[in-house]
Order: C-alpha cells, then sequence, then structure tokens
C-alpha cells in the first residue's frame, strides 16, 4: 500500500498540483492583507482613533441606520440584528472581537474561505485523481497489475486526505506568515466569545464561553478540515462516475456555487437542508452566525455532511471496483 | 499437456447493452508460440483482449493464465501478465525511468537491475531519463514493451502492437517479438487485422470475425489453402482456354486470370500457354487477401479452388 501511495504522490507532485494551489493561496492572502490593511487605515482616519471601542461603536450605528432607513428582506434584518447584539456583548464585555495581529487575520481568513475557497482548492487535486487515469489511459496499466482494484482506489483516497491535509495545513502557515508582516505576529492568546446561538431573532446568550483565540483557531481548522474532506470525497467520486475531468469539475463547482446562492435564500424551503452544499458553512456556528435554515445546528450539519461522505465513499468503491474499463 | 498452456479461454461471451458482441469463443496458447489474432476492424479483438487482462468481465466463460482464473485468482494471473491495450499509453508527465518505477513499484520483487535490465532490452537508454512528452510514438511503444516485461510474464499481449510504426519500426518489432518467444521461452499473443503482418510474425492463428472464432490454425495451413497463381496474358480468351483445359480458371475485373498454386504444376501451365502462342506479361504468386480468407472461411467456400 504504501509503495502505490507513494506512486500517486510521485504524480500529484509531477502535474505540480500542490504547487498550483499554494501560489493561488498566496496571491489571494496577500490581497486580503493589503485589503484589511487599507480598511483599517481608513476607519482611523474617519474615527480619529486607534481605540476599537469607537470602531465597534460606529459599526453598530452604522448597520443601525440601515436597519431604519431602508426596506430589505425580513432575514437579512434578523442577521444585522444579531450582528448588533453580538457587538454590543463585546463592547459591554470590554473584548475586542478583531483583536489586531496575525492570529486574527488567519481566524478570519479561514472562516471565509471554509465554505467556497478551501473546497474549491481542494476540488483540483480530487476532481482529477481517477478521471485523468480513465482520459489518458493509463487506467488500463494501472488494473492490470497484480493488485486488487480497491487497494489502488484506497491508494488514490489516502493521497487525498494528504493532499487535504496539506492544503488546509499550507493556507494556515501562509495566512499566518504572510498577515504577520503587516500586523505583526501575536493575537494567539486574546480572548474570543464563542457560543451564541441565535432562536428567532434573538441571541441567546446564556451559553456564552470566553476562549483563547488559539482554541477558536484549532475548532476552525478541524471544521474546515471536515468540510474540505466530504468536498474533498464528492469530487472523488464524481471522478470515479465521470470519465472527463471538466465534467466533473463542472457538476462540483455548480454545486458548491449553488451553496452560496441557496444560504441566502432557502430559510423558507425547510428539507433543503439536506444538501450537502447549504451544511458548508460549519465555522458560523462557533461565531454565531444564524443558520440558513432554523434549527440548523453544528450537530446536524456534521451528522448530514457525514451521510454524504460515507454515501460517496461507498459509491466510488463499489462502481470502481465493478466497473468495465474500455 | 496442462503445463504447456499458458492461455485458455474457454467459452468466453461479453454482452454490452444487450448486443453481443463476443459469440462463445474458445481457445490456448502454447508456450514459446507466437499466437496471432486475426480480424478485420470491429470484430471484437481489442474486447476479447480486455477481457483477458481483466479489464473488462465476461458475461460468461471462463480465462485462464498460466492455469489461474483471471477472476478468482486474480492476483497470481496478473503476475504471470504482461500487456500493452491498443496503445501504450504512460504518464506524459514522468519520465521514462519514473514510468517503469511506477509499474515496478506494483508488482513484487522487481527492483531497480530489473528496470535496467527492460530499458537494455528495448534499446532505451539513451533518453529513459527525458520525460514521456518528448518521446516519439516509436519509442512510446518500445517504451511500453519494457513496462510490460517488468514481471518476467509468461505470457505477453499486444494490441496491434505495429500500429503507428514506420517500416523500420514493424521489422524491428517483429524481430523483437521472434526474439521474446524462441530465446525467452514466452508466449506472445498479437491482434492484427493486417494479414501480412500476422503471416510473418505468428505460429499460429485465430481468426476473429463479428465476435466469433471461425478458424485457428498454423499460418501455414491456412494459408496454404489459398494461394493462387494471377496471370497477365495475351490474347486472354485463348490463354484462359487452355488454362481452363488444365485447372479451374477465375478471372478478375482487372484481366488478371487465377489459378490456384502448385510448385508442380504451374510449369505445366506456363509451358501449354507458350506452346499455344500465348504471350505472358506477367506471372505472379499471390497471397490471398484477408478478404478472401474470410469470404472462404464464413461463406463455405466460394470459388471452389482447391
Ligand atoms: N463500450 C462499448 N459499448 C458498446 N459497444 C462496444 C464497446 N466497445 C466495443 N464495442 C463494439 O464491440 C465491437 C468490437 O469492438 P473491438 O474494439 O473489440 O473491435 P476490434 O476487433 O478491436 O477492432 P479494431 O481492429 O478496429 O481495433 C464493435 O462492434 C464495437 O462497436
Ligand atoms: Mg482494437
Amino acid at each position: 500500500m504504501s509503495n502505490l501511495i507513494q506512486n500517486e504522490m510521485m504524480k500529484l507532485l509531477a502535474k505540480k498540483r500542490l504547487l498550483i494551489i499554494g501560489v493561488i493561496v498566496a496571491v489571494l492572502i496577500i490581497l486580503f492583507t493589503y485589503a484589511q490593511y487599507k480598511q483599517a487605515e481608513e476607519q482611523r482616519e474617519k474615527l480619529g482613533t486607534d481605540d476599537w471601542r469607537t470602531a465597534v461603536q460606529q459599526q453598530i450605528i452604522d448597520i443601525q441606520n440601515r436597519l431604519s432607513s431602508s426596506r430589505m428582506l425580513d432575514e437579512w434584518r434578523e442577521q444585522l440584528q444579531v450582528t448588533v447584539k453580538q457587538q454590543q456583548y463585546y463592547l459591554d464585555h470590554n473584548i475586542n472581537p478583531s483583536e489586531p495581529g496575525a492570529a486574527t487575520f488567519t481566524r478570519m481568513f479561514i472562516e471565509n474561505a471554509s465554505s467556497l475557497f478551501i473546497p474549491l482548492l481542494v476540488m483540483i487535486v480530487a476532481s482529477d485523481l481517477v478521471s485523468s487515469e480513465s482520459s489518458q489511459g493509463t487506467i488500463k496499466l494501472l488494473l492490470t497489475r497484480p493488485v486488487l482494484r480497491w487497494k489502488i482506489l484506497m491508494s488514490k483516497y489516502i493521497t487525498l486526505l494528504l493532499s487535504i491535509s496539506i492544503i488546509v495545513a499550507m493556507t494556515g502557515v501562509l495566512a499566518y506568515a504572510l498577515s504577520g508582516v503587516v500586523f505583526g505576529y501575536h493575537g494567539w492568546n486574546a480572548p474570543i466569545i464563542t457560543g451564541f446561538t441565535v432562536e428567532a431573532g434573538n441571541v441567546d446568550t446564556s451559553g456564552v464561553r470566553l476562549i483563547s483565540q488559539w482554541q477558536l483557531l484549532l475548532m476552525d481548522f478541524g471544521l474546515v478540515w471536515y468540510i474540505a474532506v466530504v468536498v474533498g470525497t464528492l469530487a472523488f467520486m464524481l471522478s470515479v462516475l465521470i470519465r472527463s475531468t471538466p465534467a466533473g469539475m463542472g457538476i462540483m463547482l455548480a454545486a458548491l456555487i449553488s451553496g452560496a446562492i441557496l444560504n441566502n435564500m432557502v430559510s423558507s424551503w425547510e428539507s433543503a437542508k439536506y444538501f450537502f452544499m447549504v451544511n458548508l458553512q460549519l465555522t458560523n456556528y462557533l461565531s454565531g452566525v444564524a443558520p440558513p435554515i432554523e434549527g440548523m445546528t453544528l450537530l446536524s450539519s456534521v451528522l448530514i455532511l457525514f451521510v454524504w461522505w460515507l454515501a460517496a465513499l461507498i459509491v466510488s468503491f463499489i462502481v470502481f471496483i465493478r466497473k468495465d474499463v474500455y | 499437456m496442462m503445463s504447456n498452456v499458458t492461455l485458455e479461454v474457454n467459452s468466453v461471451r461479453k454482452t454490452i447493452r444487450k448486443r453481443e458482441i463476443i459469440k462463445d469463443i474458445n481457445f490456448t496458447v502454447r508456450k514459446g508460440e507466437v499466437f496471432g489474432f486475426l480480424g478485420p476492424n470491429g470484430a471484437g479483438k481489442t474486447t476479447t483482449i480486455r477481457m483477458l487482462v481483466g479489464l473488462i468481465k465476461p458475461t460468461a466463460g471462463s480465462i485462464r493464465i498460466c492455469g489461474y482464473d483471471v477472476k478468482k485468482d486474480y492476483k497470481k494471473a496478473m503476475q504471470h501478465l504482461g500487456c500493452i491495450v491498443e496503445n501504450p499509453e504512460l504518464y506524459p508527465f514522468l519520465s521514462g525511468w519514473n514510468n517503469l518505477l511506477h509499474f515496478a513499484r506494483m508488482l513484487p520483487n522487481v527492483g531497480e537491475e530489473r528496470m535496467m535490465e527492460v530499458v537494455k532490452l528495448v534499446g532505451l537508454e539513451q533518453r529513459i531519463h527525458d520525460t514521456v512528452k518528448t518521446y516519439s510514438l516509436g519509442m512510446r511503444q518500445r517504451l511500453g514493451i519494457a513496462q510490460a516485461m517488468l514481471n518476467r510474464p509468461k505470457l505477453l499481449i499486444l494490441d496491434e502492437p505495429t500500429n503507428g510504426l514506420d517500416p523500420a519500426g514493424i521489422r524491428e518489432m517483429r524481430q523483437f517479438i521472434r526474439m521474446l518467444a524462441e530465446e525467452e521461452g514466452m508466449s506472445v499473443l498479437v491482434s492484427s487485422h493486417l494479414l501480412s503482418e500476422i503471416q510473418l510474425l505468428c505460429d499460429r492463428v485465430a481468426i476473429i470475425t463479428k465476435g466469433e472464432i471461425v478458424k485457428v490454425g498454423t499460418v501455414s495451413d491456412l494459408l496454404s489453402v489459398q494461394e493462387r497463381m494471377s496471370w497477365r496474358v495475351e490474347p486472354i480468351e485463348l490463354g484462359k482456354e487452355v488454362l481452363r483445359s488444365l485447372t479451374e480458371v477465375m478471372e478478375t475485373e482487372d484481366g488478371y486470370v487465377l489459378t490456384s498454386f502448385d510448385e508442380e504444376e504451374t510449369p505445366k501451365w506456363n509451358k501449354a500457354l507458350v506452346k499455344h502462342g500465348v504471350k505472358i506479361l506477367e506471372m505472379n504468386r499471390r497471397l490471398p487477401t484477408l478478404e478472401d480468407l474470410f469470404l472462404e472461411l464464413t461463406d463455405g467456400g466460394g470459388a471452389g479452388i482447391e
């Protein structure tokens, strides 16, 4: 088995996939760092102070203005009200919600990247792991060796898991290393509030706990890894089922993007919560953003994703072992 | 004798989407022989080979390689097999050497030494560390064979191995395959739609058309039946009359007269023609075309020349 994994790694490295992903991540982080820096600068100019309390207060006022002046969807209104309440909570307890520093940047980046950006990167690897062998014709050599088919697929799946781990770790390391140049390498121990729960537009603060930023980061990364594994496995299944890599990628891309869109408009369509793509914003549960559909919890989302993962894995193996290779 | 048989195909059938593509195929390949698999496009050669190497599952029947059933004893059967199905598709982004390494890692007890050996065997020493992208078709074909030889197979299966090679390449490939059979004692199964190729290369041949094997035999047996003599004579009517009095005669559209070929008789016919004042412009020993052979085999013999 380790021989087979070595083979897969050799091919992956020769195709320079991980390198390309690394470059994409680095470029994006540099862009975000710059944007963040600009924003902070602008705020400082506008408010004339460095004090975060003034900034948070200003944010609350801004949001309240928007709430009172414009017509907007009820869902949006609720979401904004929740944000106001959370900000107020931070203010009341004298805790800076966005303590400057590379650790905070990393956390925000990974939270924002969890439901679309990281899954897209994972897709780059997962989508052609099997289908590229079919379209190149090398599958014929692979499957005429004295090695059982499930072992070959398993070696590919393990390679996928390794790549996902590398991608997630790389994103974390690059985010910290690059943003630290601007924001400074600190912030690990900044206190963070987690455990807000949202029900019918009300923020329930009874479960709120104070934790260090590194603890939250660890949880965030765990969840992001989990999301990446689920999405990667689905893309992997498509790559077994569909011979053409672009077709598989297209389907996966459509699913992910429709997830991002659905998240904003499915609140009244309850059964939509069984779609995997609506459940990808796991990190939102930690920071207390209202879920897209009433009644969704961290646990329910994790379970739904687990079912999708398991089904995809089973389908992949059964089809791969049984299929006739032309 | 069992131990002499490297490939045994028993009543194999394959139905794809209700279409019967292979209908009850039986044949065996013996140790040290080059076995030809001859048939026109779409006859089912590639489909059969895919079943032999385990890529697709037969709807019915059994296949044994060196006595091991491909379905039940997959690993053992594959250990004795080397193959190229259709084109030698390798990883274009890896070097030739890394391609070999890739497949060597999938085999038990194949180390660098053996890799070196096969590289020498196919004569790729100079270019083995270049990426396969930069190889010519002939070089890819050779690398494909090197890859198939890694595990010292007892049975080598090559699907149209000379496809796309130039005449020199074809000759080289032919000599190489004969060498494998004669010196290394390997069995080689070669498919082709070219009779001339099979004729020069193989000891025995199975002729397949529309998913059925219509004949299995030694190459010389198959061909001798169908060998002919073609004559271009003037005047043609008189020539035909003279020949007809001696043997059976056919005429082709382009003005050739065909008779059977017989080393003893032909000189006598020649003499008779000359005696009757017929000018012989051309006389050729003509090998049957694949078409003739198929007509003969499937329609139960059209012209009836013995
Ligand atoms: N995947 C498939 N689905 C349906 N029919 C198929 C499939 N593969 C092959 N066939 C059919 O099976 C028949 C035999 O095809 P095969 O490729 O085995 O022919 P062949 O003898 O190798 O021909 P060639 O000399 O052109 O390579 C053809 O009629 C083809 O249309
Ligand atoms: Mg073919």
